[in-house]
C-alpha cells in the first residue's frame, strides 16, 4: 500500500507540465539520434547532461533532468529498431538481434509489420520490466550483489551458448565467426595486466585503442551488407514499396499480437538480465531471440522473418534498460556507457547513487519511476506516429538510398570514436565481410562476440585469480553452477545433432 | 567458388597461426620476459596473463579452419562442389566502382574533411553510378553535408574534421557554436 | 594544508596578472574546444570532467563549447598520443589523473615527454582510504592486519587497473606489513565497490566519492586514510601516518593543454579553470565527495608533475613494474 500510494504521487509528479514536456522532448530526441547509425542513446544523453544543470535550476529538483535524459535512453531504445529494420544496420549493439527477422520482414515489403511489432514489443517490455522494477527494486539489489565475476562469466557463457545453437547449419565457420569477434575484442590494452597486446603488425596507431564494436558492426552491416545487396540485386531493387495509411497501422496493430510469446519471454528475461551488473542489454537481447527460438513451435522460420523474432529482442532491450537502472541507482555501477554518463549526471545534480537512495532520495526515485510509465506510453505513441514518415524513406531510389547510408556508416564511425583510424578499420571490415558472406560465413556471431569479450575476458581471468587457476570455481559456486551447466548442455546440443547426422547419414 | 573455400580457409588458419604468435608477445617494457610465457592459466599465482584468452582462441579458430578445408576436401559443404565463378563480371566492376568510390571518399576526408568530401562522393555517386538527375545529384550533395553541419557541429557537438578547408569555418562557428 | 592554500592564492594572483598583462595578445577560442578525458565513460575522472564542462556551460564562461572526448584506451595512452599529436593545440585541453605519471613511465615506446605538456591546473587531489566489508569482522587497522596475516593469499583486494593507483597502495601494504594480499584488477572503481559491498572481495582502497553510497548504507568500513590529515568526511578514520608509516598516496585531477600550446591560450585556460575551481558548484563537489588540494597551475604544477613522476618511477621500479 505504501508502495502504490508513493508510486502514485511520483507519477503524479511525472505529469507535471514540465516533466511531460521534458519526457516528450526526451524521447524525440532519443528517437533521433537512435535511428542515426553510429550514435546511440550515449550521444544524446552526453551532450545534452550540462543542459540539465539549467533544468535543475529551473525546476528545483534533481527529478526533472534524470527524467530528460532518461526519456532519451528510452527513445534511443526505440530508434534502434528502426535503422535495424529499415536500414538493416543496427544503430547499436542492443539492436543487433532485432536485424535477424526485422529485415527480412522488411524486405518483403512487410517494413511496417516489423516496425509495429517492434514498437508494441518495445512498450510492453519496458512497461513489465518497470512493474517489476517497483514491485522489487530493493528486493533485486541484494541478488544484483550475489553475481560476482564467476557468475557473470557463467551469464556470457550461457549469452553464447543460445547463438552456438543459432546460425548452427555450419558449425566450424560459426566458431570462426565467434573466434574472429572473440579475438577482435581483445585487441588493444589488456585490462588486466595493463600490457599492450595484438598490436597487429607493431602498429600502435591503429591498435592501441583496441576495436570498437560499431567499428565492426557498422562495417559488416553498413559497408558489407549494402555491397552485398548490390551485388545479389545488380543495382536494380527498390526495397519495398510500403505505403501507410490508418487503416494498415491498424491491421499491423492487431498483427503485432502474434508475436506475444516472444514479447512475453523478452521482457521477463530481460528484465533480469539487465538487473545483473555488467551484463546489460545486448546479451539480453540475444539470449531472448535465442530462447523464443527454442521455445517456438516453428524454429525454422526464425531468421526469415518471425514476428517472435523481432518481439523478443526488442521487448529484451527495453526491458533491460530499465533494469539497468537498477544497479546504477542502487549500487553505483553502470552497466552500460549511458547508464555511466546517467550516473555522473546524479553526480553532477549532488545525489549519491547507493542502497541507501530509495530511503534517503524517496523525492528523487518516485518520481523517475513514474516517468518510466509516462514515457514508455509517450514513446510507442510518437514511434507508431513516426513510421510513416519511414516508409517513405524506404521508398527512395536505391542508388541514393545506398549513396546516403555509405556517407552515414563513415560519419557514423567516425562520430563514435573521434578518429579516422576506425573508418579506415570499418571499410576494411566491411570489404571482408562481402567476401565472407559469398562464402556463407556467418557474420552476426562475430558482431555479437565483439560486445561480450570484454565482459566475458576479465570475468573469467578475475575468476581464476580468485581461485587460483581452478576452473571448478564455475562449478561450485551456488549461483555460477547451474549457469554453466545449462550453458555447457546447450553448447553440446549442436554437436550432439551434427554427430548424430553424420553417424546416419554414413549408415 | 571452391578455390575461394580453400584459399579463404587455408587465410584463416594463417591468420590464426599469425594472432598465436602475436598473442604470445610479452610486454613491451620488459624484454626479459619471454615470448608464449603468458598463455597459461596461473602464472606466478596471479591468473591467466594477457595471451591466454587470444592465443586459445586463435587455436580453437585454426582447428575450425581445418575442419572447413576438411569439409571441403570432402565435398561436404555446398560451396566446396560448385563451380561458379567466385565474383563474376558484375561483381568486379561493382567492387572496383562502388568499393573504389568509397576508398577515394575516405581518403578525400583526409585532405579536404568531411565537408569537402560528402558532396563530391555523393555526387559521383547518384549522378555517375545512380544515374539520376543533375539537379537532384547536386541538391543532395548540398543537402547532406549542410544537414550534417547542423546535426552534428551545432546540435550535438560533434565536430567533424574540415582538413584544409578549416578556415572557410571559422565565420560559421562564429555565428552558431 | 595552510602552504598549498598559500601556494595556491598566489597562483590564482598570478595567473590574474599573467592574463591582464598581456591584453596584446590576448586569447580567446575561435573553434570548439577539444575536451579530452583520459579515461572510459563513469569513472571518476570522467564524472568531474563532465561537471567541469557544465560548469564552463550553464554560466557561459567560454566563446565556443568544450568537446568532451572520452579516450582512455591503453590507461591513458590513447589520449596521450592523440594530444601528442593533435594540429591545433591551442585548441585541445585534457583531463588527467595518475596515468599521466605512470604510463609514459610504462609504455617508452609511446616517446610522451609529460613536461611538454601545457599546465593549465589542478583541480583537485582525490584521496583513497582501505575499506572493508562491514560481516568482515575487522574494525580497526591493526585487526586488519591480524587477519589478513592470518588468511595469507587468501585475502583479496580488488583495485582499479594494474601497476596504477590501487595496485601501488596494496603493493605498499605487503611489503610494509609483510602481508600477502591477492590483488584482483577491475576496470572501474565503480565495479570494485559493488563488489566489495557483494563480499566477492574482502577489501578495496576506493575513492571515497566510489564507496560512499555503500558506506552510507553501512555495508563498508573506512579503516584507515592514506592522507597526511584527516578526511573531513571521515573524522574518526585515522590516516597511516597516524598508525605509524609515513606514506600519503593521492590521485591528481588535472587540466593540462597539448604540447606547445601558445602562452595566450595557456593563460586564457588557466583563467577558465580557475573561475570552475572558486564556483559555488565545485567547492560542494570537493566538500561532498572529499577531495583535497588546492588549484595549482604554472610552474608550480610543473614542479609537481617532476615530483610525482619521480616518485612513480621509483615505486614502479620497486615494484618491478618497469626496468
Amino acid at each position: 500500500m505504501d508502495v502504490l500510494a508513493l508510486l502514485l504521487n511520483g507519477i503524479w509528479i511525472a505529469l507535471e507540465p514540465i516533466n511531460l514536456g521534458l519526457a516528450l522532448l526526451g524521447i524525440i530526441i532519443g528517437l533521433f539520434v537512435g535511428t542515426m547509425p553510429g550514435l546511440g542513446s550515449v550521444n544524446g544523453v552526453a551532450i545534452l547532461l550540462p543542459f540539465t544543470f539549467v533544468i535543475q535550476q529551473m525546476t528545483g529538483q534533481a527529478t526533472s533532468p534524470m527524467i530528460f535524459l532518461a526519456a532519451i535512453y528510452y527513445g534511443a531504445m526505440y530508434g534502434g529498431a528502426i535503422s535495424s529494420i529499415t536500414l538493416g544496420i543496427p544503430g547499436a549493439s542492443t539492436a543487433v538481434a532485432t536485424t535477424f527477422d526485422g529485415r527480412p520482414l522488411a524486405l518483403q515489403g512487410k517494413a511496417e509489420n516489423a516496425l509495429v511489432i517492434a514498437a508494441v514489443a518495445s512498450f510492453v517490455g519496458g512497461t513489465i520490466s518497470t512493474l517489476l522494477f517497483t514491485g522489487a527494486a530493493p528486493l533485486l539489489a541484494n541478488v544484483a550483489l550475489k553475481f560476482g565475476n564467476p557468475e557473470i562469466f557463467a551469464l556470457m557463457l550461457l549469452a553464447f551458448a543460445t547463438f552456438v545453437g543459432l546460425s548452427g547449419d555450419d558449425i566450424p565457420k560459426t566458431v570462426i565467426s565467434i573466434c574472429i569477434g572473440l579475438i577482435l575484442s581483445a585487441v588493444g590494452f589488456d585490462i588486466i595486466s595493463g600490457a599492450p597486446r595484438l598490436l597487429l603488425f607493431d602498429s600502435t596507431e591503429w591498435f592501441s585503442r583496441g576495436i570498437q564494436f560499431l567499428v565492426l558492426a557498422i562495417g559488416f552491416y553498413g559497408i558489407g551488407e549494402m555491397l552485398s545487396t548490390i551485388y545479389e540485386t545488380k543495382n536494380k531493387t527498390e526495397i519495398s514499396e510500403a505505403n501507410m495509411t490508418l487503416d494498415r497501422l491498424r491491421r499491423a496493430l492487431i498483427k503485432s499480437s502474434e508475436a506475444w510469446k516472444g514479447t512475453l519471454i523478452g521482457s521477463v528475461l530481460g528484465f533480469f538480465v539487465g538487473i545483473l551488473p555488467a551484463a546489460g542489454a545486448t546479451p539480453a537481447s540475444l539470449m531472448a531471440y535465442g530462447v523464443s527460438k527454442m521455445m517456438s513451435k516453428q524454429p525454422t522460420k526464425f531468421g526469415t522473418g518471425a514476428p517472435d523474432g523481432i518481439a523478443a529482442p526488442e521487448a529484451a532491450n527495453n526491458s533491460a534498460s530499465t533494469g539497468a537502472m537498477l544497479p546504477m541507482m542502487t549500487l553505483g555501477i553502470p552497466g552500460s556507457p549511458t547508464t555511466a554518463v546517467l550516473l555522473a549526471g546524479m553526480v553532477i545534480w549532488g545525489l549519491t547513487p547507493g542502497p541507501q537512495l530509495f530511503t534517503d532520495q524517496p523525492d528523487f526515485v518516485w518520481p523517475l519511476i513514474g516517468s518510466f510509465y509516462v514515457s514508455n506510453v509517450i514513446a510507442v505513441v510518437v514511434n507508431l506516429a513516426f513510421i510513416p514518415l519511414l516508409l517513405r524513406l524506404l521508398r527512395m531510389p536505391f542508388s541514393i538510398l545506398a549513396s546516403l547510408i555509405f556517407v552515414l556508416s563513415v560519419v557514423g564511425v567516425f562520430a563514435a570514436y573521434q578518429n579516422m583510424y576506425d573508418v579506415w578499420l570499418m571499410l576494411f571490415f566491411g570489404i571482408a565481410a562481402f567476401f565472407l558472406r559469398l562464402l556463407k560465413y556467418p557474420l552476426a556471431p562475430a558482431v555479437l562476440a565483439i560486445v561480450l569479450g570484454p565482459i566475458a575476458e576479465p570475468t573469467l581471468r578475475q575468476s581464476l585469480i580468485l581461485s587460483d587457476g581452478n576452473w571448478m570455481i564455475f562449478l561450485n559456486r551456488p549461483i555460477a553452477g547451474p549457469i554453466t551447466i545449462v550453458a555447457i548442455i546447450l553448447i553440446l546440443l549442436p554437436f550432439f545433432h551434427f554427430l548424430r547426422k553424420q553417424w546416419r547419414g554414413t549408415r | 567458388m571452391r578455390v575461394a573455400e580453400f584459399v579463404t580457409a587455408t587465410l584463416i588458419a594463417l591468420a590464426s597461426i599469425y594472432l598465436m604468435w602475436k598473442s604470445g608477445e610479452g610486454p613491451s617494457w620488459d624484454p626479459t620476459v619471454k615470448r608464449f610465457a603468458n598463455i597459461g592459466i596461473n602464472i606466478d599465482n596471479s591468473g591467466p596473463g594477457s595471451g591466454f584468452w587470444p592465443f586459445w582462441l586463435s587455436v580453437v579458430m585454426m582447428v575450425s579452419a581445418f575442419a572447413v578445408l576438411g569439409n571441403a576436401l570432402l565435398g561436404k559443404s555446398e560451396l566446396s562442389r560448385s563451380r561458379k565463378p567466385f565474383l563474376t563480371h558484375f561483381g568486379l566492376r561493382m567492387m572496383l566502382s562502388v568499393g573504389g568510390a568509397l576508398f577515394g571518399f575516405i581518403l578525400l576526408i583526409e585532405f579536404i574533411g568531411f565537408y569537402g568530401a560528402i558532396p563530391l562522393f555523393l555526387f559521383y555517386y547518384i549522378y555517375f553510378l545512380g544515374r539520376h538527375s543533375l539537379a537532384l545529384a547536386m541538391g543532395i550533395a548540398v543537402a547532406v553535408p549542410v544537414f550534417c553541419f547542423f546535426f552534428f557541429d551545432v546540435a550535438i557537438r560533434i565536430v567533424l574534421p574540415k582538413g584544409l578547408l578549416e578556415p572557410a569555418f571559422l565565420p560559421l562557428y562564429e555565428i552558431f557554436l | 594544508m595552510k602552504i598549498y592554500k598559500s601556494i595556491g592564492a598566489g597562483f590564482v594572483a598570478l595567473s590574474a596578472v599573467l592574463f591582464f598583462a598581456v591584453p596584446a595578445q590576448s586569447f580567446e577560442p575561435t573553434k570548439p574546444i577539444d575536451f579530452v578525458i583520459m579515461a572510459g565513460k563513469g569513472g571518476g575522472a570522467d564524472k568531474m570532467a563532465r561537471l567541469m564542462q557544465s560548469i564552463v556551460e550553464s554560466n557561459g564562461w567560454s566563446a565556443r563549447p568544450l568537446v568532451p572526448v572520452n579516450k582512455g584506451g591503453g590507461s591513458g595512452a590513447e589520449a596521450l598520443v592523440a594530444m601528442k599529436s593533435v594540429s591545433d593545440p591551442d585548441h585541445a585541453i585534457m583531463v588527467t589523473l595518475n596515468s599521466f605519471f605512470t604510463t609514459p613511465l610504462r609504455q617508452r615506446g609511446l616517446n610522451v615527454d609529460i613536461m611538454t605538456f601545457a599546465p593549465v591546473g589542478r583541480m583537485a587531489e582525490d584521496t583513497f582510504i582501505l575499506w572493508v566489508h562491514k560481516d568482515e569482522g575487522v574494525n580497526s587497522f591493526e585487526e586488519f592486519l591480524a587477519e589478513a596475516k592470518k588468511r595469507g593469499s587468501g585475502w583479496v583486494m580488488g583495485g582499479t587497473g594494474s601497476a596504477q593507483e590501487d595496485q601501488i597502495i596494496t603493493n605498499f601494504l605487503n611489503d610494509t606489513f609483510d602481508l600477502e594480499i591477492k590483488y584482483i584488477p577491475y576496470k572501474g572503481g565503480g565495479a570494485v565497490a559493488k563488489d566489495l559491498a557483494g563480499q566477492q572481495i574482502d577489501s578495496s582502497v576506493n575513492n571515497p566519492s566510489e564507496a560512499l553510497g555503500f558506506y552510507e548504507s553501512g555495508d563498508v568500513i573506512p579503516l584507515v586514510a592514506f592522507t597526511d590529515e584527516r578526511l573531513p568526511l571521515f573524522p574518526d578514520v585515522p590516516t597511516l601516518i597516524e598508525v605509524g608509516e609515513d606514506f600519503a598516496y593521492y590521485m591528481q585531477r588535472a587540466v593540462v593543454g597539448a604540447p606547445g600550446m601558445s602562452d595566450a591560450a595557456l593563460a586564457y585556460y588557466t583563467s577558465l579553470f580557475d573561475q570552475v575551481y572558486r564556483s559555488p558548484e565545485w567547492q560542494k563537489y570537493k566538500t561532498d565527495k572529499s577531495l583535497f588540494g588546492d588549484y595549482l597551475a604554472g610552474d608550480d604544477l610543473k614542479d609537481y608533475w617532476q615530483s610525482q613522476r619521480e616518485r612513480h618511477e621509483i615505486i614502479l621500479k620497486a615494484s618491478g613494474d618497469i626496468k
